[in-house]
């Protein structure tokens, strides 16, 4: 498929799950996808990096269930900060921790899961979508309900895939993907590169071999395709390109130029052209 | 006499705060609090075991700052098991705040009302959960009236006001061990569990806390003064733990 394919799949008002950690490996050309697309009032779930700030910049998230929202080497993401601090994006704030069992609950068809975190914590204050439950045993102890983190789509990034859906992850840590991919009624993989299926042992061990074709719809061919963000053993961070997509929050005119040249670039091809005309 | 310098005192006595912690994730955030807890692993703790920051656990003594350094690693901990380990409670994590009251209510998420706050900071990050389910301390390098404070604007980690709130039980494995300040080294073993004033660093007197704390604040009649590190400590951490002296840039 191409992103643009796979962005036709989805609809104004969808929830909207995407993988990876805060600026490492985000699928950055889907995310382009949806910004040069008519979609909109989109609720975007994600353990945030410049996914959740692009998104919200460019107007497309009405809503960001989050369990933080990070660059990593920039600790506070600013396009997300704007937002949040100019009320135009409803916010539904987790626990780091919490937020994955909202992922498990959705895979495993359960309402929620429960758990300690939140419970003395502003996190169940202000977040409207939480509540607590009574555990029905004898200890009686009241844990905080985690709900379901339902997705009409998620969207992955993985080094190696073959044709079929069958992803594979060669850094450090798969993150959550898999259960995105489980908690999604549609999920849709970019890849670094496709491989033959009797290859994919190729580079990793059947470990890597993480999710499976059963939880994927679709795949994409996209080299570089988490760029800026970090794609290991691939590429690292672009760590100058980063900071000039995180100064452009401070300078209306920068982030116009900024969008313009490069999220809004017609195809993948076309942004990696711009990437590297700099 | 010592020639250990402030960043050095400060190292040991949150080095200190994972003293009889024995066999468990050591998970400092912080080059500081890093120095700390690799300190405390290659000397009185050595069952600890603690993170790269990526995905493993280096038995060897990993230094701060050298990412490529040679790693022995002895376990896979993906983030996925980083949470296994916080709600398994065998974790002592030591974190950061921008506010902080009396009774350990720590703020990192946000200034002013949190639903449209005037300043994002970090967000809740994974304070609710490690408040909740085992040991925190707190690096909180600028003690002043701006960061503790009567009240804090938004409640990330919970101390322990909320957590008696909570009811009999609930709070069981609640425990802020230590807060460490550039002026000095506060708990909570009072009464009430509100903040005490355990020893104040070399040169910093009791009113220069005092003056600096928004809060009324225990003060012992005798405060120690911050131990200094041992010839043994300051070897093993300028040589061996941070032998390129990160932990002096939160120092300026």
């Amino acid at each position: 498929m191409t992103e643009d394919e796979v962005i036709a799949e989805l609809a104004d008002g969808m929830t909207v799950g995407i993988g990876g950690w805060g600026s490492r490996r985000k699928p950055m050309s889907l995310v382009r996808a949806i910004v040069r697309s008519d979609l909109k009032d989109l609720t975007i779930v994600s353990y945030g990096g410049p996914d959740i700030g692009i998104l919200c910049a460019t107007g497309k998230a009405r809503k960001v269930v989050y369990g933080f929202v990070s660059l990593d080497s920039i600790p506070l993401e600013p396009h997300f900060r704007i937002a949040r601090q100019n009320g135009t994006v409803e916010a539904s704030e987790l626990d780091e921790g919490a937020f994955y069992l909202g992922l498990l609950a959705a895979a495993h068809r359960v309402p929620f899961y429960p758990t300690r975190a939140g419970l003395g914590s502003d996190m169940l204050t202000y977040n409207p979508d939480l509540r607590t439950v009574t555990s029905p045993y004898d200890d009686g102890e009241e844990l905080v309900a985690i709900p379901a983190s339902k997705l009409d789509v998620a969207l992955v990034h993985m080094n190696r895939a073959d044709a079929g859906g069958n992803g594979q992850f060669l850094g450090p840590d798969l993150y959550f993907d898999d259960l995105f991919a489980m908690a999604a009624d549609k999920t849709f993989m970019s890849c670094e590169k496709i491989v033959p299926t009797e290859n994919l042992l190729d580079e990793g061990t059947f470990h890597t071999l993480r999710i499976p074709r059963i939880f994927v719809n679709g795949v994409v061919e996209a080299p570089r395709g988490a760029h800026f963000t970090e794609c290991p053993p691939d590429y690292g961070r672009d760590e100058v390109f980063q900071a000039e997509y995180a100064a452009t929050a401070k300078d209306p005119d920068a982030w116009a130029a900024f969008r313009s040249r490069y999220l809004e670039a017609s195809s993948h091809d076309a942004y990696l052209a711009e990437v590297d005309a700099r | 006499m010592s020639d250990a310098t402030l960043d050095e005192i400060i190292v040991v006595n949150l080095a200190d705060a994972f003293r009889g912690d024995g066999e468990i994730l050591c998970n400092p955030i912080g080059t500081v609090p890093m120095c700390a807890g690799r300190l405390a692993r290659a000397t009185f703790e050595p069952d600890l075991v603690y993170t790269d920051s990526i995905s493993t656990l280096p038995a060897n003594d990993f230094p701060v700052g050298v990412p490529d350094a040679p790693k022995v690693v002895e376990s896979y901990v993906p983030y996925r098991s980083i949470f296994d380990i916080v709600w398994s409670g065998r974790r002592h994590v030591v974190m950061g705040a921008s506010q902080m009251d009396r009774f350990g209510n720590q703020n990192f998420a946000a200034i002013g009302d949190y639903r449209q706050p005037k300043a994002q900071l970090l967000g809740m990050r994974g304070a609710p959960g490690n408040l909740i389910n085992h040991a925190t301390s707190y690096w909180i390098p600028n003690h002043s009236t701006r960061v503790f404070v009567e009240r804090v604007d938004v409640v990330s980690g919970p101390g322990y006001d909320r957590v008696a709130e909570l009811g009999e039980g609930a709070g069981r494995f609640h425990e802020i061990r230590r807060v460490v300040t550039k002026l000095a080294v506060l708990d909570f073993e009072t009464p009430d569990h509100t903040m005490r004033l355990r020893s104040v660093h070399p040169g910093v007197s009791v009113d220069d806390v005092v003056e600096n704390t928004g809060f009324e604040l225990t003060v012992p009649d005798d405060v120690a003064t911050s131990r200094l590190p041992t010839d043994e400590e300051l070897h093993i951490l300028r040589t061996v733990i941070d032998p390129t002296d990160a932990r002096k840039a939160e120092f300026g």
